[in-house]
C-alpha cells in the first residue's frame, strides 16, 4: 500500500505533435480508489501506463510510496495491472497464469501454491485452476486477471476499463464486487473508465481527464454537484447538465431540478415556461424535452421526473417548470469555468 | 428476366477454380502419375520404350548403398538445417520486429540472402568455400588457427563438405522462416508482453515462457514448409558438390537427378524421386497434427 503521486506529467508522441498527457499533478491516497474518468482519447490510459512504467514520460515524475520510479522498469515498481483485455496468457492454465508474478518474483514453491490459492479463493475461482483462459467466461477471464494481479499483493492496482468487456448485466455485478474486493484487500487503486456510471460508483474521487489535462479531481457527489467547468457538467450525468446562455454566462441546471412548478416546494425557486416537444419513459422517469425561456436565451433542454411525479405533461403543450435557486451553477460563456452565481429572480 | 453468369455461384466457382486446377494438373498431378508410371518401367535415355517391370525399379534401388547413404545424407541434412533455421530464424525474427536506429538497413541485410538469386549467391560461396582461395582459411590463418599454406579443402572432405552445404542452405532459407515468424511474433497481442512485463518478467521469461509458446504454431508451420523443400532440395548440392565427396553429400533428390537424368536410368531416378513422397506425406500429417494440438487461442 502506498501513496501514488505524478507531478508535472507530460507525455507527447510524434516529436511534441501529440499531447497525450498535458501537465499532470494528481495523487492518489494510500487505500484510496481513484477513478480517472474521460472520453476516449483523453490520456486517461496514458496515464495508467506511466504510472506502471510502460511509457516513459517526455517529462514529469511518478512517486510511488514517496520514491521517484519514473526511470524504473515496471517490476521495480511493485505495481499489478488488469487489463483491459485481461492479457491472460493464453497458452498456460489458470494457475499458471496466477501464479506467473510470483515465479517472476522468486517465490519459493510452496509458498506460492499457498498464494495461489488464497488468491483464487477469495475471488471464487478455485475450481478453475487447470483450465485455460480460452475454456473462460467473460466474467471468469477477469476474476482469473484480478486474482494474477492480487496474488503478488502490489503497493498499487491499476485497472484499464476492466468492465467494459462484460455484458450489461455483469457489469452492475463486477462493479459491485470490485469495490468490495477493494474494501477488503485496502490496497491503493487508480481506475481508468470512459464510464461516468462506474466512475460514480466505485471512486473514493475522480479525477476528470479531457485533452490531456485533469479538469477536476473530487468526491463523486462534488463532481456531479459542483462541476468545475462546462465540460465536467456535460459529461457527467445522463442526461448531461443543461445549459442556458445569459449575458455572457451560462446557467446550468441537472435534468432531475428542472420540475413542473407545482412540484418544486422551495420558495426560492426560478420558474421558467418550457415549450414541451417530446416526452420519453425511460425506466421509471419521465424525460421531457422542451425549449425553455426568460431563464435566458431560448434553449433546449431536458428535464427528468422520476416516476413520484405525475403531472400530466403533454408534447406541444407550454408547461410551467421552476428550479430550486441553489441548483443554479453559473459559468463563464468564454472560458467555460465556473463563474459568479447572479439572481435571476422568479 | 436473364440470369447474368455472375449470379450463378456454382458456376463462378468452377471458373475461378479453373485456372488453378488447370495448373496443379499440368505441373504436379501428371508428373506425379508419369513419375509413379515410370517407376515401375525400364524407360532409359537410350531405350525410351515403356515395359512394364513391376516393383523391380525399387528392389534395385533398395540394393544400392548410393541410395542408403543418400537417405542418410538427406535426414542429416535435413534434421540439421530445420534446426538451424529455426533456431536463427526467430533470432532474426526477434531483431527484425525490435524498433531501433537504422533498422531498416538491418531488415534489408536480413532479407538479402532470400532475394539473391541462388545462381548468383552460389558463386560467391563457391569462392568462399574455394579449396586454394579460400577467404574463410585466409582469416583463419592469419589468426594462426592454420599454418602457412595449410588449407581446409571445405568442399573436398566429407565432414566439412557436409558443414558447407547446411550452412549455405541455412543461409537461404533462415530470412524466409524470419519472415514467418516475424508474422508470428507481431501476432501477439501487445497487452499480453505488456501484462509479463508488469507481472515482473524479464526478456528472457518473457523470452521462454512468453512468446516462444505463442509463435509455436506459426513456427511449426515454418518448420513444415522448410522442411518439405530442404527434403526436396538439390540446388545447393549440385552448385556446391555435385553429390561429392564420394557421396559424402547426396541427397535423394540430387540421387534422383543424377540417376534418372544424368544417367538416364529414368525409372529408378522415379523410383528414387517417388520414396520421398511417404515420407514428405507423414511428416506432413505429423506437424498438422501437432499444430492443431498446440493451437493457443
Amino acid at each position: 500500500m502506498a501513496v501514488v503521486e505524478v507531478r508535472g506529467l507530460v507525455k507527447h508522441y510524434h516529436g511534441g505533435r501529440v499531447h497525450a498527457i498535458d501537465g499532470v499533478d494528481l495523487s492518489a491516497g494510500d487505500g484510496e480508489y481513484l477513478v480517472l474518468l474521460g472520453p476516449s482519447g483523453c490520456g486517461k490510459t496514458t496515464l495508467l501506463r506511466t504510472v506502471a512504467g510502460l511509457e516513459e514520460p517526455t517529462s514529469g515524475d511518478v512517486l510511488i510510496g514517496g520514491r521517484v520510479v519514473t526511470r524504473l522498469p515496471p517490476r521495480a515498481r511493485q505495481v499489478a495491472m488488469v487489463f483491459q483485455s485481461y492479457a491472460l496468457y493464453p497458452h498456460k492454465t489458470v494457475f499458471a497464469n496466477i501464479v506467473f508474478p510470483l515465479r517472476a518474483q522468486g517465490v519459493p514453491p510452496e509458498e506460492r501454491h499457498r498464494k495461489v490459492r488464497w488468491a483464487a479463493e477469495l475471488l471464487g475461482i478455485g475450481p478453475l485452476l487447470g483450465r485455460k483462459p480460452r475454456q473462460l467466461s467473460g466474467g471468469e477471464r477477469q476474476r482469473v486477471a484480478l486474482a494474477r494481479a492480487l496474488v503478488r499483493e502490489p503497493q498499487v492496482f491499476l485497472l484499464d476499463e476492466p468492465l467494459s468487456n462484460l455484458d450489461a448485466k455483469l457489469r452492475a455485478s463486477a462493479r459491485d464486487e470490485l469495490k468490495r474486493f477493494q474494501g477488503e484487500i485496502g490496497t491503493t487503486t487508480i481506475y481508468v473508465t470512459h464510464d461516468q456510471v462506474e466512475a460514480m460508483g466505485l471512486g473514493d474521487r475522480i479525477a476528470v481527464l479531457a485533452a490531456g489535462k485533469v479538469r477536476q479531481v473530487g468526491p463523486p457527489v462534488e463532481v456531479y454537484d459542483d462541476p468545475a467547468d462546462t465540460f465536467v457538467a456535460t459529461f457527467i450525468g445522463s442526461p448531461p447538465m443543461n445549459l442556458v446562455p445569459r449575458e455572457g454566462r451560462l446557467v446550468g441546471f441537472r435534468p432531475e431540478h428542472l420540475l413542473p412548478v407545482e412540484d418544486v416546494r422551495s420558495p426560492d425557486r426560478v420558474s421558467v415556461p418550457l415549450a414541451v416537444d417530446r416526452v420519453e419513459y425511460l425506466s421509471g422517469d419521465r424525460h421531457v424535452y422542451g425549449v425553455v425561456s426568460r431563464i435566458g436565451a431560448q434553449t433546449r433542454v431536458v428535464a427528468r421526473l422520476p416516476s413520484t411525479v405525475d403531472t400530466a405533461i403533454a408534447a406541444g403543450e407550454t408547461h410551467d417548470f421552476a428550479v430550486d435557486a441553489r441548483r443554479l451553477r453559473f459559468f463563464d460563456r468564454d472560458t467555460g469555468l465556473r463563474a459568479e452565481p447572479v439572481r435571476l429572480g422568479s | 428476366m436473364t440470369t447474368r453468369i455472375s449470379d450463378r455461384a456454382g458456376v463462378l466457382a468452377w471458373l475461378f477454380l479453373l485456372p488453378s486446377v488447370l495448373y496443379i494438373v499440368a505441373l504436379v498431378a501428371s508428373p506425379f502419375v508419369l513419375a509413379i508410371a515410370f517407376a515401375l518401367s525400364d524407360v532409359s535415355a537410350g531405350d525410351p520404350s515403356y515395359d512394364y517391370v513391376g516393383g523391380r525399379n525399387f528392389e534395385r534401388v533398395f540394393d544400392d548403398p548410393v541410395f542408403w547413404r543418400s537417405l542418410g545424407n538427406t535426414f542429416v541434412f535435413t534434421g540439421i538445417s530445420m534446426v538451424l533455421i529455426v533456431v536463427l530464424g526467430k533470432v532474426l525474427a526477434n531483431i527484425l520486429v525490435a524498433d531501433f536506429r537504422g533498422k531498416w538497413l538491418v531488415r534489408f541485410l536480413v532479407l538479402l540472402p532470400w532475394t539473391t538469386p541462388v545462381a548468383l549467391s552460389s558463386i560467391s560461396w563457391l569462392w568462399l568455400l574455394d579449396s586454394i582461395y579460400s577467404p574463410i582459411d585466409w582469416v583463419l590463418r592469419f589468426f594462426g588457427f592454420l599454418g602457412p599454406g595449410e588449407n581446409l579443402y571445405w568442399l573436398g572432405q566429407p565432414g566439412l563438405a557436409m558443414t558447407s552445404v547446411i550452412a549455405v542452405h541455412v543461409w537461404r532459407l533462415t530470412p524466409l522462416a524470419a519472415v514467418i515468424m516475424m508474422a508470428g511474433l507481431v501476432a501477439i497481442p501487445r497487452d499480453i508482453e505488456e501484462a509479463a512485463t508488469v507481472d515482473g518478467a524479464g526478456y528472457w521469461r518473457r523470452m521462454f515462457e512468453i512468446k516462444i509458446p505463442l509463435v509455436l504454431p506459426v513456427a511449426a508451420v515454418a518448420a513444415l514448409f522448410g522442411a518439405v523443400f530442404t527434403f526436396t532440395d538439390m540446388a545447393v548440392v549440385r552448385v556446391l558438390t555435385r553429390g561429392g565427396p564420394n557421396d559424402a553429400t547426396q541427397v535423394l533428390a540430387s540421387w534422383a537427378f543424377y540417376r534418372g537424368i544424368e544417367g538416364g536410368d529414368v525409372g529408378q531416378g522415379a523410383a528414387v524421386a517417388l520414396f520421398l513422397f511417404p515420407l514428405l506425406l507423414a511428416a506432413a500429417i505429423a506437424i498438422l497434427r501437432v499444430v492443431r494440438r498446440i493451437e493457443v487461442w
